[in-house]
């Protein structure tokens, strides 16, 4: 059996899901968390699947979200829905309830969030409700996994016994009844040959929906025919097409709400959120908070928690490699092995590993961020000033998740409801600095400006910004014209991050960070000290500056001259920095054959303060690692949109690289 | 009058939805129909977006797009 679970966004239905299979996705506290369908099999059962839709709030072809669910639903023929109900906003989640019921395929209504609902006061009389509508309901609370299994056994018995729902006529007597029900008998046929319900196909009809349309086949005279009676409708009820059938939905929802429910007071959640947003969504205090906000988060992932961790790991793995390397030359094996598992393994892998409490940290606040409802709050307030670029709200949510990673930025992007907000979006995160590139900025700073590591490390961040505003901006302006999409969102409650779901992507992160240092990087750092220490004749080299990679690096090198870094190993460590931002700190750390504890006196031989900022300045601005080019160019759909991107990256980056070398060239008087 | 010249804490009752193709289309999903009561909740620092209140949620909409909800205020 195949359930799909379908419901509004911030409906719980990621928890529910979870509860379900026992997996466990990322939950947010953000409307669109689910961007993409999952599957996961019930508790184990592998004759069961449940396959996770993303959230909607109406079955219009409009955003993505909504053609994923629909086709879903139409071509993949699930054997029964499972659709989830927030049982604190009822009415409007309701109206998705009463289009899937038009499907006309078995299902049960989950009641999430009935303990709340209760908690204040209020309650819904499931039997009524039932009756009303039916199907099925179960009241459950998704987090506190209550009623899940009552919900299990009776999806199975709708779908194993084909329980059809028993009400799919929510018109009351009047033209809009009389226009849904002749349209209805017009493409029956149609509609059954198209494996669609006649009675959706029908409103969908009414409504001006081209792709049903379309796939009914109609012919000539039936469209007029139909297009009549609809035009007629309008004429009777005195409303168009659109809001005749939004109307009858919600007057049959209010009136089976009359029936069966008592509404809470307002709810405890509600009042607390309302005093925090007083001040974090306040007209004088919103902007100070959130930079507040910001700044603290910085300051304990870089200078206190995440830099503490990150030195205990560092010289955790010094002495490692300390006694392997003692181990290895008491055993006498040949030096070249030698040199590969210490210049090459430990020193590359090591490097990167000892970033990876920093990460952690960083990706620990961001998801208490999304989790308590917070980045919601940011979407709304900077929804005005993003718009003068010609973006969204929305779209700086997925700026700061690319503070994390660009990765997981560019794939919520896909939350955004227009295709130009998408791309721009897309085009401007890989400016945000991910966190990949800290590991760069914490080795230079700590070789040149560590009496100011915060304020270097936050200037890194705004000028990333800044670039991007200003690509925005001229991009507004010529490639993406327009206007951006109408913002419409829910401020969802403020609520406790719970614990299970910040450690989970803390560990999801960790895991993926270790996955990459032992894939990614460990065939970058062994491809990178195979090149050192040959030369071309696959001889051992004395002098690195003759190997392989030198003779590479010293290609490209005269590229960077105007920046100020004119080394080859400056040039080298660049190029492996896309296979991923970290491998440069370990390419750097393996040319100059230093370590961790002393690189940053071997960092002051090959670079000068001013060209030190000039590197940071172009690792920060230059093309994004190979993962996330590689996810830009699915959310495109184009290779050659990606390596446009890629190309303009590198370009602004030398640009920038450049302006700011000779600014304070000048400056300091070099 | 329309929903974007409400003050924060009035009430109003909805009247006409205009707009056109999806902007109408995600009012009325929303439930933003006429005879709907809503109440503008709170504004955003820089004036815009607004967030309203009304069948017992809350959503927020920018000015621009409230500008075309015409209200009678309660």
């Amino acid at each position: 059996m195949v359930y799909a679970l379908a419901g509004n966004q911030n409906s719980g239905k990621t928890t529910l899901f979870n509860q379900l299979t026992g997996s466990n996705q990322h939950v947010g506290n953000f409307p669109g968390v689910t961007v993409e369908r999952k599957i996961g099999e019930i508790r184990g059962e592998k004759k069961d699947a449940v396959v996770d839709l993303p959230g909607i709030y109406s079955l219009r072809p409009y955003s993505k979200e909504e053609i994923v669910t629909r086709n879903f639903i139409l071509n993949e023929k699930p054997d029964a829905i499972i659709n989830i109900v927030d049982a604190t906003n009822i009415e409007r989640n309701l109206y998705l309830t009463l289009q899937l019921l038009e499907m006309h395929i078995p299902m049960v209504l989950a009641l999430n969030m009935m303990d709340e609902v209760r908690g204040n006061g209020g309650t819904i009389e499931i039997d009524k409700m039932e009756k009303e509508l039916g199907i099925p309901i179960i009241a459950i609370s998704a987090i506190k996994n209550e009623g899940v299994e009552d919900l299990i056994h009776a999806i199975r018995e709708v779908a194993s016994k084909r329980i059809y729902p028993k009400v799919t006529d929510f018109c009351e007597k009047g033209p809009v009844h009389r226009c849904i029900h002749a349209v209805s008998h017009q493409v029956e046929d149609h509609a059954e040959a198209a494996g669609m319900s006649p009675r959706f196909a029908a409103a969908k009809m009414v409504e001006g929906d081209k792709e049903i349309t379309d796939q009914l086949k109609l012919s000539e005279n039936e469209l007029e025919l139909i297009e009549h009676s609809i035009i007629e409708m309008e004429q009777d009820s005195g409303m168009d097409r659109n809001a005749a059938l939004a109307n009858m939905r919600y007057e049959f929802i209010e009136k089976t709400c009359r029936n069966s429910v008592i509404k809470c007071r307002e709810s405890k959640e509600h009042k607390r959120s309302v005093k925090i947003d007083a001040v974090l969504t306040g007209k004088y205090t919103a902007i100070p908070a959130f930079l507040i906000i910001m700044l603290l988060i910085f300051w304990l992932t870089f200078e206190v928690i995440g830099a503490f961790l990150s030195d205990i790991l560092s010289l955790g793995i010094d002495a490692l490699s300390g006694w392997v390397k003692t181990g290895l030359e008491a055993y006498g094996i040949n030096p070249v092995v030698e040199s590969l598992v210490i210049d090459g393994i430990f020193t590359g892998v090591g490097s990167v590993l000892s970033f990876l409490p920093i990460i952690v940290v960083l990706f620990f606040f961001l998801s208490i961020l999304e989790d308590s409802g917070y980045m919601a709050r940011i979407a709304f307030v900077m929804d005005r000033p993003l718009r003068k670029i010609g973006l969204s709200g929305r779209s700086f949510v997925s700026m700061l998740i690319g503070f994390g990673c660009s990765v997981p930025a560019v794939m919520s992007s896909r939350t955004l409801s227009s295709d130009r907000d998408k791309k721009m979006t897309i085009m401007l995160i890989p400016f945000i600095s991910c966190s990949a590139k800290i590991p760069i900025y914490t080795v230079f700073i700590s070789a040149f400006f560590a009496r100011h590591r915060a304020l270097v490390m936050m200037a890194l961040y705004v000028l990333g910004i800044a670039v991007g505003l200003v690509v925005a901006i001229v991009l507004n302006h010529t490639a993406f014209r327009g206007n951006s999409m109408p913002f419409m969102m829910e401020l969802p409650n403020y609520r406790f991050p719970s614990a299970k779901s910040v450690l989970l992507l803390m560990w999801d992160k960790a895991k993926d960070f270790l996955q990459r240092a032992f894939t990614v990087i460990f065939i970058a750092t062994l491809i990178i000290w195979f090149m050192q220490t040959f030369d071309m004749r696959l001889n051992v080299v004395k002098d690195s500056s003759e190997s392989l990679l030198a003779v590479v690096g010293k290609a490209i090198a005269p590229l960077f001259v105007p920046l100020g870094f004119n080394d080859w190993r400056a040039a080298t460590a660049l190029i492996s920095g896309f296979s991923a931002k970290e491998a440069v700190v370990s390419t750097l750390s393996v040319l100059t054959g230093s370590t961790m504890s002393n690189m940053s006196r071997t960092l002051s031989t090959v670079f000068t303060p001013v060209s030190a900022v000039s590197f940071l300045v172009f690792t920060l601005l230059y093309t994004p690692c190979v993962a996330a080019v590689a996810t830009i160019r699915r959310e495109m759909g184009s290779g050659l949109k990606a390596f446009l991107v890629v190309v303009m990256q590198c370009a602004v980056a030398w640009v920038c690289a450049f302006a700011v070398y000779s600014a304070l060239s000048m400056f300091v008087g070099y | 009058m329309t929903l974007d010249n409400i003050d924060v804490g009035q009430e109003a009752v909805i009247t006409k939805v205009g707009g056109e193709g999806e902007l109408r289309c995600r009012f009325l999903d929303m439930g933003i129909i006429p005879k709907t009561k809503v109440k503008v909740q709170k504004m955003a620092p820089m004036g815009d977006p607004i967030e309203i209140q009304l069948r017992g949620y809350e959503l927020t909409i920018r000015k621009e797009d409230a500008q075309k909800i015409e209200v009678e205020i309660l």
